[in-house]
């Protein structure tokens, strides 16, 4: 019997949620562990990097990576998996856009470590006490990760092959992918494996939105009570879902939460923070300025609300201080 | 003139798109416009760099580009040399793009291969420092010439023009209008809200500066439009909807019930007589609320046509059926119908003409003057009506007291040149209140005061007439007034009305008493301007007057192909001028029926069926109304011949399921990229930043 193809997980900068959707295979986990030997896999089962070192470059088939790139160690690995494998795909958000982790590109680097090591009200740290990237200790020298002035893409550190979306994405992608894989017929480079349309498309209210929504106010989910019969959009909550690509067949949306934007955007769109902003924005019922800012306010973050999960590949600048 | 011939040198990077048409073969030429850009650019300079760009073939600067042989260099290049790629850097595309892009078809080169810079009006016009002037020349070229690379072939569409036209007004624009197409033997409706044509000319005595009769002029024109065979004269009707696109508009016209039949009713007005109202007693509009009518009226003895109408609000029958309706009684040809309801009317046409005219301003907004308060303060249209001999009076002009005023104020720009109303001229009304004063003269042997901030009599004849009226002893007060009041405070402004004004060429301020005020009120957009211009999809300017295309060079046409605007609803203007734009506007519409077709623009949006989700984002915002949503399929849809290639639904769709021609990303970005390169920014750039 020839060997079973190679398969491997990594995880960077995420919250392990990734891992836990491919848990959430259930029953199709044995379907892909019978298909294919999972060779690497911190999350669950004991690998060190030497065993990935040792291993011929390009002997795994494909390694899914979740999370984006914060760290030199992160970065390392993402190299070292990229000459091992013969297939590299960006798993999730973090590592597909930057994810929720690149929201800190909103800050620079110091601001960051002044606050959570010392300015933070829950934090105790008279010392001043600060990681550091090497340090004595009885007498061995223990070393840390340095820290990346930006959180990064997998993508704008290493070559990528695919992306599968989502925050986290769902199993049926993942079976899917995985399915696509085993038959060799490889989709071309680059691709985003979800349907390349908006959510919109997939979403249970589409018929309910009306043509002409007019924005005469926005409301954050908690402001209202959201009718569960109704396009989310034409009761001013802010749904992403027009500017998202389809694929979670509107899981929020079923739960009764608007769409964050967490699949992205359509290959046909560069920044999709901005495409929703300018979509919304000339849906606006007031045509003069105060009017139009009044209507804004109701958006309190909007950084947060249209770039949730694509900051770090977005066209925004990254707030980086002119002296580093 | 100098060369850098034939240096082929590598495709820069496309980014992985295809590009048309072979290998990229650019000429690019550089034009001098004289010394208008070759004085703040160096275009040799210019020249060179970009004979040294990835895809250009030829380079060349010119001292006219789009002089004939600089149009034939091209055409020799593109033949000789074999380019299948364009770029001239000379003035605005608005000027030259349709010279150029013709010069290469001619060649055999698709037109849309060609690419405009303008380093005119962009550049050399705006920069007094030639070495930076030139710099952002060359940023202009390289990112033109990047564009290239990604155009594509395009074709123009053709829609046929159905000769049937719509004209929107009845009054002396609208009446011109529709005879000269109608003699040119093409059908015309024309709609007209009120009963009668004829419009503000109608209520005229006079016109200026001839004197001539308004009457004696305008009326024999009211009957050619109404026996007409070409013409279909719609009175007493609205357009409730316009759909479609230049050649093929679908209009809804609505005819309002007049509850008598127009085809039966010979206009003897025997019914009028017979009412039971033996006296009028209501306010008749024509006659500007200075007379009455009845509840079946005709608006005046010339009305076209000439069919009596019910006014439902003061008829008894209508509120309590009760009436003996001797009206119906009398009419022996049993053309009363008080059952009438509104008529829809459907029809197509391929051009419309908007010749929906002006209206005045209403005086009580300027207090100061006392229209409303004193009876005797009159507007300079109540004033037409009592000079008329068709008027409430009969041509006397009397007070509402019904003495002959021995004295009368005519107070110029009221509503105009003013701050707190409109900041306009309103152009008509230094002339009409010169003949004003003339007939009030005339009519009543009056001491007539002009009131005027500045007197505006340009025009033929029109300064001429002014002279006249000084010489026969009209007085003229040059000041703005500021007050009209009966509060005498001497004894020879007792039972007056006194004009308290600053006379600004003596440099007193001066109280003069009259028995009669006359507000030369101004002209301003219709009060319904913004629903006709949002039905017919072209625009106003701020004020509110519907925009032509261009000031100057395009004065009758709009935004919207096909639909044209003429006279007073363009701006304040006169007879003589409203007169020449209707002909103008027909001369338009003529020449697009006799061309049979017209070509648009292929540089519209489309919408890639198989990528919208249908999330309706795009539709409201089209300022054409060229989206709508299929329900079967239930996606978003763009109508070509609608798409004026605006772009706003291109940059709204959040699913960036909406192309453009001529604007596709790879153009664009590419585009951008060629212009920041000079700062060392690349588009695609990855951030590698490290602590
Ligand atoms: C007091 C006064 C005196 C003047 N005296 C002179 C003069 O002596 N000599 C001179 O050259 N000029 C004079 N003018 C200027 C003259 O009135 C205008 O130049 C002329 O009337 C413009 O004609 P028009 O057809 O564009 O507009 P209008 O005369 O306003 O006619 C527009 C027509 O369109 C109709 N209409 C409007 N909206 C609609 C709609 N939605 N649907 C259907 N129909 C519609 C109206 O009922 C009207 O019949 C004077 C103006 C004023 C106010
Ligand atoms: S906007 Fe959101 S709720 Fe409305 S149809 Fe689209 S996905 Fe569904
Ligand atoms: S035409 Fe004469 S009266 Fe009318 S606004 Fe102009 S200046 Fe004033
Ligand atoms: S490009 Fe402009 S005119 Fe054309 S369909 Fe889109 S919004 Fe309408
Ligand atoms: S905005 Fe885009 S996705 Fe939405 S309906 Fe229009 S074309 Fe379709």
């Amino acid at each position: 019997m020839p060997d079973k193809p190679k398969i491997g997980f990594y995880w960077c900068a995420s919250c392990g949620g990734c891992e836990e959707s491919v848990v959430d295979l259930a029953e199709d986990i044995i379907m892909v562990a019978d298909a294919v030997d999972i060779v690497f896999w911190p999350v669950a089962m004991d690998f060190k990097r030497s065993d990935v070192e040792a291993m011929d470059d390009g002997s795994i088939l494909a390694t899914m990576v979740n999370g984006a790139i914060r760290t030199s160690e992160q970065e390392e690995m993402a190299r070292l998996i990229r000459r091992k494998s013969k297939i590299v795909i960006a798993y999730g958000s973090c590592a597909h856009m930057g994810g929720i982790p690149s929201l800190a590109n909103e800050f620079p680097r110091q601001q960051i470590m002044d606050f959570m090591y010392e300015g933070s009200p829950s934090v105790v740290n008279p010392d001043k006490t600060r990681p550091m990237l090497s340090v004595k200790h009885n007498s061995m020298n223990v070393t840390l990760p340095e820290i990346r002035n930006l959180v990064r893409t997998l993508d704008q550190v290493i070559d990528v092959d695919y992306y599968i979306p989502g925050c986290p994405p769902t199993p049926k992608l993942l079976k899917d992918a995985v399915l696509v894989l085993l038959s060799g017929k490889l989709p071309p480079k680059g691709t985003v494996l979800s349907p390349d349309e908006a959510l919109c498309e997939q979403c249970k209210h589409k018929d309910t939105k009306p043509v002409d929504v007019s924005f005469k106010q926005f409301y954050r989910p908690h402001m209202v009570i959201i009718d569960n019969t109704k396009c989310l959009l034409s009761q001013g909550v802010i749904c992403m879902g027009p500017a998202t690509r389809a694929g979670c067949e509107a899981l929020c949306i079923q739960g009764n939460m608007p769409c964050s934007g967490c699949f992205g955007p359509t290959s046909r769109v560069k920044d999709q923070g901005a495409k929703m902003l300018s979509s919304l924005c000339s849906n606006i019922s007031a045509k003069d300025e105060e009017g139009i800012d009044a209507v804004l306010d109701g958006i309190p973050d909007p950084v947060g609300t249209f770039y949730r999960y694509g900051l770090a590949s977005s066209l925004l600048r990254k707030k980086i201080p002119e002296d580093v | 003139m100098s060369d850098n011939n034939n240096k082929l040198n590598g495709s820069p990077q496309t980014n992985g798109a295809a590009v048309s048409n072979g290998t990229p073969k650019i000429g690019f030429y550089v034009c001098h416009c004289g010394h208008n850009i070759a004085s703040q650019v160096d275009v040799e300079d210019v020249q060179k760099f970009a004979s040294e760009l990835p895809g250009v073939a030829v380079s060349r600067d010119y001292k006219y580009m789009c002089s004939d042989p600089g149009q034939e260099l091209i055409q020799k290049d593109i033949k000789e040399l074999g380019l299948n790629r364009i770029v001239v850097a000379s003035c605005s595309p608005l000027l030259h793009e349709h010279t150029f892009r013709t010069a290469a078809e001619k060649a055999g080169l698709n037109p849309y291969y060609f690419h405009m810079v303008n380093i005119r009006e962009n550049v050399s016009w705006v920069h007094d420092n030639k070495e930076s002037a030139t710099k952002k020349a060359k940023d202009l070229t390289r990112a033109a010439i990047q564009r290239v690379f990604f155009h594509k072939a395009l074709e123009k569409k053709t829609v046929p023009i159905n000769p049937d036209v719509l004209i929107v007004g009845g009054g002396i624009a609208g009446i011109t209008a529709a005879l000269t197409i109608a003699n040119a033997g093409k059908h015309v409706y024309l709609v007209e809200r009120e009963p009668t044509i004829g419009g503000h000319m109608a209520m005229f005595d006079k016109t200026f500066p001839t004197l001539d009769c308004a009457a004696c002029i305008l009326t024999p024109k009211m009957s050619a439009v109404k026996s007409h065979p070409h013409i279909t004269m719609w009175t007493y009707s609205e357009v409730e909807k316009v759909d479609g696109f230049v050649g093929n508009y679908r209009v809804q016209v609505k005819r309002k019930p007049r509850y008598v039949n127009e085809e039966l009713c010979v206009g003897c007005m025997e019914c009028i007589d017979a009412c039971i109202y033996k006296e009028a007693k209501y306010p008749d509009e024509f006659n500007q609320k200075l007379s009455k009518r009845k509840p079946i009226y005709i608006p005046f003895p010339q009305a076209t046509p000439q069919v009596v109408l019910f006014d439902p609000e003061t008829c008894i029958d209508f509120k309590s059926h009760r009436c003996k309706k001797t009206c119906i009684e009398v009419c022996d040809r049993e053309a009363i119908d008080l059952k009438q309801v509104p008529e829809y009317k459907e029809i197509n046409v391929g051009t419309v003409i908007l010749t929906t005219g002006f209206k005045t301003y209403d005086a009580e907004l300027s207090p100061q003057y006392g229209y409303g308060r004193y009876p005797n303060v009159y507007t300079s249209l109540e004033i037409e009506r009592l000079v008329n001999a068709s008027g409430p009076t009969a041509g006397e002009i009397i007070n509402k007291d019904g003495i002959k005023p021995k004295s009368v104020g005519i107070i110029h720009c009221v509503g105009s040149r003013d701050q707190k109303a409109h900041k306009w001229c309103s152009k008509v009304c230094c002339m009409y209140s010169l003949k004003l004063a003339h007939l009030i003269k005339e009519h009543t042997g009056a001491q007539v005061y002009n009131f005027y901030i500045d007197m505006r009599t340009p025009g033929k004849g029109y300064e001429e007439f002014y002279d006249k009226l000084m010489t026969e002893g009209v007085h003229f007060v040059r000041g703005r007034v500021s007050e009209v009041t009966d509060w005498a405070l001497v004894p020879e402004e007792e039972n007056k009305l006194t004009i308290r004004v600053e006379d600004t060429l003596i440099g007193v301020v001066r109280r003069v008493p009259v028995d009669m005020v006359v507000l030369a009120v101004g002209l301003e957009p219709r009060v319904d301007a913004d629903d006709i211009r949002r039905m017919f999809n072209i625009s106003c300017s701020n004020e509110g007057w519907f925009l032509e295309r261009h000031p100057k060079l395009a004065p009758v046409s709009t935004f919207t192909d096909g639909i044209f605007i003429a006279g007073g609803c363009q701006g304040p203007k006169d007879i003589p001028d409203s007169v020449a734009q209707a002909g103008a506007a027909a001369a338009e519409v003529l020449s697009l029926i006799s061309a049979g077709s017209i070509e648009l623009e292929p540089n519209t949006a489309s919408i890639m069926e198989d990528h919208c989700s249908g999330c309706k984002s795009c539709i409201p915002l089209c300022p054409y109304s060229a989206i709508s949503y299929i329900e079967d399929s239930k996606k978003a849809y763009i109508n070509e011949a609608l798409c004026k290639g605006c772009g706003t639904c291109v940059a709204a769709c959040p699913s960036g399921s909406i192309t453009q021609n001529m604007f596709d990303d790879e153009q664009i970005f590419s585009e951008i990229d060629g212009l920041l390169k000079f700062a060392g920014i690349e588009l695609e750039e990855t951030e590698g930043e490290h602590a």
